[in-house]
């Protein structure tokens, strides 16, 4: 905002207040995460500050056990296989949506983005429901059928900017070179729209790899995702092993942040 | 839709090859989402209003309730129908008429099971029926059936709204408390508390943003990815970070009592107080973003015209202010309302019993006590106020977007 010339000696304290209050919330925003993760390397198991000595106690827990480990890794093959189901299925689609004047584009626009906007846990019982009777419930294919319903929303949006920031005479200039329409798709739009396929496929895999309300219906005892083995310990008791997962939770989180950042970054300076 | 009244030139035949192409890369996808999520959602909607176990079971009773128009006392066309149904039926399909009618009158399936038990004495009179049990004779009894008679009816969607259909008044409220509307209520009061706060946390944040000058770019940047990380991080992990943080003996109440402020650790989880918190600090980026794009897209120079004017700051604030970042601010605020109706996990994790939101119910119904009609129908409420909202989120935010250019 403008400072108001006509203000008088007391103003400083207005803006004075406003920033404390601003930094006081972005407080609240960061620092239950930064306070609480270190908190996974503390010898106490109460999880309590101050921290008196350190340990990787937890971490060894975490990796020593086949629990975490094939959460852990039943997580990764999930998100893995559901992003590159996403990724061909909403690529695709994408495509198709960015021709303009196609009857029905509206309807199909709004039928591929509801995944998203749908209540988790609407779209676990109603999967619950037909999964059940197609016997998909507690398989590793229902769970990835699953994921890429709910990650292929992502992956038209992201697809689609880019599809609609790509310059036409490029494609009309290959045409009018005689290029076929598979090679202009080959040799001019996939490389351009590459950036908007990856950072799609990243938002897939964060979202399986967080994802938990329909697991939680669909998944049988050897589906245990992460997410799926984080709630139900959560729900028996505290313990420090809980932290360590997430902490390396966190961790996945940002390295896909920054990966998606150094992607738009890119993308900026090309432009 | 004027271009198809058009001549086609030449050139348009081509056209119509691209037409074909889109909507084949197209059609995986809309296949795949047939099959794993409107096929779900359809069936959803039909097991909300779905009231198949007496028909299937019962069918010539079924009939019979048809005809019968609920007020007049029940007599033998009612009777002698059932009498037959009841020496046909398997006790399986039995078992689920029984239960379908226990959810509205626990006692129907004893009487179900006792009159199956003895079906050879019961001829289909009035007087036999009598004998085994008075109950068979009254309309209460026989309301409860036709309420069932189905194929599809408004009984479960009507029990989450703890209405039922009455044969002399028509809808009417269900006498006992009114257990689901609670739900809802709280629900709908849980997302509104969440929503206010929000609101009033985002606003000092984004204003403070805002005045961030051009000098101190970086670290605006820096102060956004601060917020974007929060936003990135799973929701479970902040959940938990929550339950850590306000247990008994979690950081929370240590600091409180280290500074004196408190001598014994204060209940903050599993109550309402820790879920409202936990709630306001997953979604608080949902509301942050829109107000900053509002008030980043601002024309200050209002702001000064106002100020060169004379205007005090209250006043400047409320008339010139506040109207050109109101459609922003209302966008973000019905996103967190629409997306924390739908809430599960951080309730189910820190609140107490009585604050467990309708999606806990949903979930509880759908794999717990396998009440699927009603987990449905609390599932149709949900889903038909979440689009509805939407709708209106959706108009908001194009306005904006149309206002802007």
């Amino acid at each position: 905002m403008i400072k108001n010339p006509n203000a008088g000696p007391m103003s400083f304290l207005g803006f004075f207040s406003l920033s404390l209050s601003g930094w006081l919330v972005l407080a609240f925003l960061v620092l239950p995460i930064l306070i609480v993760l270190p908190l996974s390397f503390s010898d106490s198991r109460y999880m309590s500050l101050p921290i008196n000595s350190l340990t990787l106690h937890w971490y060894q827990d975490f990796f020593g056990s086949t629990q975490w480990l094939g959460a852990l890794f039943n997580s990764f093959s999930i998100a893995i296989l559901s992003t590159v189901c996403a990724v061909v299925l909403g690529g695709l689609a994408a495509l198709g949506l960015s021709h303009e004047r196609l009857p029905g584009r509206r309807f199909i626009e709004v039928l591929l983005i509801a995944p998203m906007i749908v209540p988790a846990v609407i779209v676990g019982v109603g999967m619950y429901f037909v999964f059940s009777s197609l016997g998909l419930t507690r398989t590793f294919g229902g769970l990835v059928l699953a994921h890429t319903t709910l990650a292929v929303p992502f992956v038209v949006i992201n697809v689609g900017s880019a599809l609609s920031g790509l310059n036409q005479r490029l494609l009309w200039a290959a045409a009018s070179m005689g290029a076929t329409p598979w090679i202009c798709l080959r040799k001019v739009t996939l490389p351009l729209i590459a950036p908007g396929l990856i950072s799609g496929g990243l938002f897939a895999f964060a979202t399986s790899l967080d994802e938990v309300v329909v697991t939680i219906f669909l998944a049988g005892p050897d589906q245990r995702t992460l997410p799926r083995e984080m709630f139900t310990t959560a729900r028996e008791s505290l313990s420090p092993v809980l932290l360590a997962a997430a902490t390396i939770m966190v961790l996945f989180a940002t390295v896909l942040l920054v990966l998606s950042r150094h992607l738009t970054h890119r993308k900026e300076n090309a432009v | 839709m004027t271009m198809i009244a058009l001549p086609l030139p030449v050139a348009a035949r081509k056209n119509y090859r691209a037409l074909w192409r889109a909507y084949a890369l197209m059609a995986p996808l809309v296949l795949f989402l047939l099959i794993t999520f409107v096929g779900p959602i359809a069936t959803l909607l039909w097991r909300g209003v779905a009231d198949t176990e007496l028909p299937d079971a019962l069918p010539q009773t079924a009939l019979a309730l048809k005809q019968w128009d609920g007020r007049s006392a029940p007599d033998e066309r009612l009777l002698q129908p059932f009498a037959q149904d009841l020496r046909a039926v398997s006790s399986k399909d039995l078992a689920a008429v029984a239960r379908r009618l226990s959810y509205e009158a626990p006692q129907m399936r004893a009487m179900l099971t006792a009159a199956k038990r003895s079906v050879d004495s019961l001829d289909g009179s009035a007087q036999a029926f009598a004998t085994l049990d008075p109950r068979w004779l009254t309309k209460e009894t026989w309301q409860t059936f036709k309420r069932a008679t189905g194929p599809a009816g408004s009984f479960h969607v009507l029990s989450a709204l703890d209405l039922k259909h009455d044969y002399n008044e028509g809808i009417v409220s269900k006498g006992e408390e009114g257990l689901y509307r609670s739900i809802l209520l709280r629900t709908f009061a849980i997302a509104a508390a969440t929503t206010v706060i929000c609101v009033l946390l985002a606003f000092p944040l984004c204003s403070f943003l805002d005045r961030r000058t051009p000098r101190t770019r970086n670290l605006l940047l820096l102060l956004l990815l601060l917020i974007l990380l929060p936003f990135w991080t799973s929701i479970l992990v902040r959940t938990t970070a929550w339950m850590v943080l306000l247990q008994d003996n979690g950081v929370v109440n240590t600091t409180l009592m280290y500074l004196g402020i408190i001598d014994a650790p204060m209940r903050l989880l599993y109550n309402r107080f820790g879920v409202i918190l936990a709630l306001v600090h997953v979604m608080l980026p949902f509301m942050v973003f829109p107000l900053l794009s509002a008030m980043q897209s601002s024309n200050k120079l209002l702001i000064q015209a106002a100020y060169s004017m004379g205007a005090r700051p209250v006043f400047t604030f409320f008339r010139v202010y506040l109207p050109q970042v109101l459609p922003g601010l209302a966008a973000g605020a019905l996103m967190v309302f629409i997306v924390t109706l739908g809430f599960y996990i951080t309730p189910a994790l820190i609140g107490g019993p009585g604050d467990q939101m309708i999606s806990y119910y949903i979930a509880q119904f759908t794999t717990g006590t396998l009440n699927w009609g009603l987990a449905s129908a609390l599932g149709i409420i949900l889903l038909a106020v979440t689009t509805l909202l939407y709708l209106i989120q959706a108009r908001l935010a194009r306005g904006r977007s149309q206002g802007t250019h």
